[in-house]
């Protein structure tokens, strides 16, 4: 992996580890329902920022750990992740010089996206959830959260001067 | 590509057992993950329990020493009929009991995908636990383990919609089928005649077919039974023994006979359990030829 000879790679894969924390940290029942996809939105930002280094790759095998973490199928977040980090890559020149609360839009439908990609495979293995709508619910939870997370992310990447 | 590859990886894993592997060789590599986000737990109990007031420990060892009384007078009289079990079944021809060994695990503070029924277990390889070895709890059975680790595995309960297990009704000794429902604390058992004997309140313990379950372990209680003519199927709902969503403290257990199945063929004596007066056994296919009866938790 180039990523770890350039500077910084380090700084990305900790907050990769960080989010795959927050991915499996025990919440109460009612927490549990609108848990975002914590590793997928810093995939986001930093397929945004740093798109030559994180990018479809990184993203599938973020993805194939939080199946293993979770117990899912092995590929059903690699696929979503992946799918979504292209998107990312591919669009990214536009998606940076949007106002925020437009990222924030475009965030909740990729965030949708891999979801619907998880709805596909629940369904297919019998074990489609009972209400869409509560089912959606942590991607509205990640839009509502990008606008904190971006500068969040962006001061860090700043200081350790990742590029 | 890696589209194309997650949609192969997702089928192999769904259908064959081949990435067990790859699965557990990840989930060695992100354990210290796990261990992480389980230690501000670790380190509450652990303070709980360093600085409990000494009354409070008091009274509870003064608690678990009656249990313990109470629990040895059970198992003398579990000694001798265990002994005459197998007394019995010598003079029968019948195959030996294999005793079964276990390992006590707790479970690891993490979430898993909530759509799924899974726990994660802090017992893995290096501890001798095996792909689809029994999961029990105190009270009765929980699961089974479906992924390895190093240091960890994750077990899918028996509430899980893809989890059916093969059980028996105590009282009566008919063998039918427990599903999971997806719902805590809810059991299906679909292929129950209309006609068959089954109450409100009826114990289901394993039947040990199958050959993954050691026989005669609680796995939960009837608690609601509908008779419907016009279908073929009663609706049958149980709730499980074990506290699925409660219980820390968990039991592997280890058969020490590999496959398990060898040893207890349970062909030809399905009646296990008292055979109640005033109530005839459900027409089986196998007639109820009464080997000894092993009562629930004989096997152990």
């Amino acid at each position: 992996m180039t990523l770890v000879r350039q500077h910084g790679g380090g700084a990305i894969l900790l907050t990769l580890a960080l989010a795959l924390l927050l991915a499996i940290v025990p919440l109460p029942e009612w927490a549990r329902a609108v848990r975002p996809e914590w590793v997928l939105l810093v995939l986001i930002y930093w397929c945004l920022a740093v798109p030559t280094r994180v990018g479809v790759g990184v993203s599938w095998l973020a993805g194939l750990s939080v199946d293993v973490l979770t117990g899912s199928l092995l590929g059903e977040h690699g696929f979503g992740y992946a799918l979504v980090a292209f998107l990312v890559v591919k669009t990214h020149q536009r998606l940076r010089v949007y106002p925020e609360w437009q990222q924030a839009v475009v965030v909740l439908l990729l965030l949708l996206l891999h979801q619907l990609t998880c709805l596909w495979v629940l369904g297919i293995t019998g074990r489609a959830p009972d209400d869409l709508l509560l089912y959606l619910l942590p991607s509205v939870a990640g839009m509502l959260l990008w606008p904190l997370l971006f500068p969040l992310l962006r001061g860090y990447r700043r200081r350790f001067a990742i590029t | 590509m890696l589209l194309l590859a997650s949609v192969v990886l997702m089928t192999v894993d769904h259908r064959y057992h081949h990435l067990e592997t790859v699965r557990a060789v990840l989930a060695t590599a992100l354990s210290p993950l796990q261990t992480l986000v389980d230690l501000p737990f670790e380190l509450g109990d652990w303070a709980g329990e360093t600085f409990a007031s000494r009354q409070r420990l008091l009274e509870e060892n003064a608690e678990l020493h009656a249990w313990r009384l109470q629990q040895q007078a059970g198992l003398q009289r579990q000694a001798a009929l265990e002994e005459e079990n197998a007394r019995l079944r010598r003079l029968l021809g019948a195959s030996q009991r294999v005793p079964e060994e276990v390992l006590v695990a707790e479970l690891v503070a993490v979430d898993v995908d909530p759509y799924r029924h899974q726990v994660v277990v802090n017992k893995g390889l290096m501890h001798g636990v095996h792909l689809e070895q029994p999961l029990l709890a105190a009270e009765g059975v929980m699961g089974q383990i479906l992924h390895l680790g190093a240091f960890t595995s994750t077990a899918i309960l028996i509430t899980d919609p893809s989890h059916a297990l093969p059980v028996q009704i105590n009282r009566t000794g008919m063998r039918t089928v427990a599903r999971g429902s997806g719902t805590a604390n809810r059991l299906l058992l679909p292929h129950v005649p209309n006609d068959a004997d089954i109450r409100v309140g009826d114990l289901l313990v394993t039947s040990g077919l199958g050959g993954r379950f050691p026989r005669g372990y609680p796995v939960g209680e009837v608690a609601v039974v509908e008779r419907d003519p016009g279908r073929p199927f009663a609706t049958v709902i149980a709730t499980p023994s074990a506290q699925l969503d409660r219980s820390f403290e968990v039991l592997l257990v280890q058969t020490r006979d590999e496959p398990p199945a060898a040893s207890d063929p349970a062909v030809g004596d399905p009646a296990v359990g008292e055979p109640a007066a005033g109530d005839p056994a459900v027409p089986e296919p196998a007639p109820a030829t009464g080997a000894a009866p092993a009562a629930a938790g004989g096997a152990r």
